[in-house]
């Protein structure tokens, strides 16, 4: 009972008039983490069917995944996609970002608004806008078609992540390093760039996911040798239920939780 | 470390409007090689517009800035070699004193040795020698001020700006960067134009001060001559204490309160109005001698200040002055107590008389 009766904080208020705050948080948390995790056992399931909880525990799925060479097109394609996101829409995104921030003309804030769009309509109108340009210009299945799509989804998130950061830096250090004979260029690439690190590998890591987690967009403007794997996944749920599914599952979250662990400790790390 | 080769810096009309504001209009401002000109004047007069159109981070609408005989209105801030001082001293968090000290250099692509000798002779000159390794964080507010300064200097600029470098800085060690800043001035003799809002710093650092307001030069002269002889009621106003009486022109007769000013040279045209500073009035008994303007009074309010006490003094005509006396045992306040009938007496040489206009 000793903990119980400590104070929570600065404040007076104990750790046992928080109890029913910590309960309801716990609550939340599993309400939201649950549903995800609970493929990870099955994942690991002997049985033919998605089972929960599994009767008897094997690898075969993670065997069967990695043996069969559609799955690791896909996963390949994926991961292609994820990366080449980023590299396309972080420095874009970065770029838009400083400029909005200096630039004093009327019509910046919105310019603002005109990129975020893309994260405020329905993506499947994206989708479906993106199918009929593609058509015409023949991009439709191509890995260039899907990364430019992904992309415009992952502008806007590189945008208010880098424009946050940005907000907190003091752009007098940018003057000064411009009188001691640094072009804009140079400035910003010694002076702005490691301050808003954390934010810009935030704004990438973010771009990635954006891409690899994507499955409307690709379901549009992927296929053949250049399907991704959420959209296999989605194609193969529909026509029967396969364990595999679960394996891959756990490994994207695994990924995708990886990443931002990553996007941490790079961040913070190093002063 | 002498700047044998300071550059004079020559302003020529100036302009530069935000929207509706004119924060420039037209300034001509001829800053001599190697003098300490401070720019003064009240929040919003446009001494920070000035400091950044010299440093090319502000472009202005026209005029001119010239560095010798070179035209620098043009050139990117990056390639104006001016040592540049900020504020909120604008030092980079990510790198250490040392790496701050040598941003410059590296750019300029100097040898390593040679940089490390230099980084640690600026340290030195700002008397932060062995504080290399130290991160910014760990530093106080006045070492911040002056690694900010040692960046500036490192590269030996002709020019050095500063826009109220000293304003973080409690009072004391404020005082004490301003006698520093001065010895380092005397020591490397770079132009340098220095911005403050505070008229003591001016008139206790600069050559020579331009007095600004509303985007306008209202004057550029020698901390004294600013002081004793304002060019106008805004210059008398906004630097140190001042009592303003009008006074009655009758040909090139002045009078105030019926009798002729006796003043040093002939006063100037046009509308005139008498500015009395508050230390150069004294209480005196004998009313005849020559070099004296009296006036005749009542004590209307005695406020105790330690080193000084102001009096208020209404005079015959119906006008108040204020008189600084000193303090010390034996002196005015022994016998000076509110009501008391005084006399007042103003040496000539301290009878200024200034335009009555408010700007010039
Ligand atoms: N970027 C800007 N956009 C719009 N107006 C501006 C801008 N910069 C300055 N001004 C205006 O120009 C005028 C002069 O500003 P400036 O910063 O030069 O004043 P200052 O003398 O440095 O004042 P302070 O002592 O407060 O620093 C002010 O009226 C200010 O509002
Ligand atoms: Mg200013």
């Amino acid at each position: 009972m000793h903990w119980f009766s400590r104070p929570a904080s600065d404040t007076q208020i104990t750790h046992g008039q928080r109890l029913w705050l910590y309960i309801l948080a716990a609550i939340i948390m599993v309400l939201l983490v649950a549903p995800t995790l609970i493929v990870v056992p099955m994942s690991f399931s002997a049985s033919q069917y998605l089972e929960f909880p599994p009767q008897e525990w094997s690898l075969r799925w993670y065997e069967s995944y990695f043996s069969s060479t559609a799955w690791m097109q896909a996963t390949k394609t994926s991961l292609t996609a994820g990366v080449l996101t980023m590299l396309m829409a972080t420095p874009l995104g970065v770029a838009a970002a400083y400029g909005l921030h200096v630039s004093l003309h009327p019509w910046a804030r919105g310019i603002f608004v005109l990129l975020i769009t893309p994260m405020m309509i329905p993506v499947i109108l994206i989708a479906i806008g993106a199918f009929y340009a593609y058509v015409q210009i023949g991009l439709v299945n191509s890995l260039f078609g899907l990364v430019i799509a992904h992309s415009i989804l992952a502008l806007p998130l590189v945008l208010i992540v880098v424009s946050a950061g940005l907000k907190s830096f003091d752009m007098n250090q940018e003057a000064a390093a411009r009188s001691l004979g640094a072009s804009r260029l140079t400035a910003f690439l010694t002076v702005n760039l490691p301050q808003i690190r954390f934010s810009v590998i935030t704004a990438a890591v973010l771009s990635f996911l954006t891409s690899f987690d994507e499955v409307i967009i690709a379901m549009f403007v992927s296929g053949g040798q250049n399907s991704t794997l959420t959209r296999n996944m989605f194609n193969a749920l529909r026509d029967q239920i396969d364990p595999t599914i679960a394996a891959i599952s756990t490994i994207m979250i695994v990924v995708s939780s990886g990443a931002l662990l990553l996007a941490q400790v790079f961040g913070k790390s190093k002063n | 470390m002498h700047h044998s080769t300071a550059l004079p810096i020559s302003i020529s009309a100036v302009t530069k409007a935000y929207g509706a504001v004119h924060a420039l209009k037209g300034v001509s401002l001829d800053i001599q090689a190697g003098e300490f000109m401070t720019l003064l004047g009240p929040s919003g007069s446009g001494k920070t517009t000035l400091l950044m159109a010299i440093a090319g981070f502000t472009r202005p609408d026209s005029g001119s800035i010239r560095f010798g005989d070179q035209e620098a209105i043009l050139s990117p801030p990056h390639k104006r070699g001016v040592g540049m001082v900020f504020q909120n001293y604008a030092l980079f968090p990510h790198m250490n004193v040392a790496r701050n000290v040598a941003y410059p250099l590296k750019l300029r692509k100097v040898a390593k040795a040679e940089v490390d000798a230099m980084v640690a002779e600026a340290l030195e000159t700002v008397q932060l020698a062995g504080y290399g390794d130290r991160a910014i964080s760990q530093l106080s507010g006045g070492q911040k001020q002056r690694v900010a300064l040692a960046r500036a200097i490192v590269f030996k600029p002709r020019i050095l700006l500063m826009d109220e470098p000293l304003s973080a800085l409690d009072k004391k060690l404020r005082e004490h960067m301003q006698i520093e800043l001065r010895h380092l001035h005397e020591k490397l003799g770079m132009t340098t134009v220095y911005v403050t809002h505070d008229q003591r710093e001016a008139l206790t650092m600069a050559d020579r001060i331009a007095v600004i307001n509303h985007g306008s030069l209202q004057q550029v002269d020698t901390p004294r001559k600013i002081y004793e002889s304002p060019a106008n009621r805004f210059v008398a106003d906004f630097i140190g204490e001042s009592s303003i009486l009008p006074v009655v022109r009758d040909g090139n007769t002045i009078r105030f309160d019926g009798n002729a000013l006796k003043t040093v040279t002939a006063p100037p045209d046009g509308p005139l109005a008498l500015m009395i500073r508050p230390e150069r009035l004294a209480f005196v008994t004998d009313a005849s001698r020559d070099e004296v303007n009296t006036f005749a009074g009542n004590v209307l309010e005695l406020v105790y200040q330690g080193d000084s006490a102001l009096c208020y003094i209404e005079l015959s005509n119906g006008t108040t002055v204020a008189l600084r006396a000193n303090t010390h045992a034996g002196g005015p306040l022994d016998s000076i107590v509110e009501g008391a009938s005084v006399t007042l007496g103003l040496h000539v040489a301290d009878t200024v008389l200034i335009p009555a206009g408010r700007d010039a």
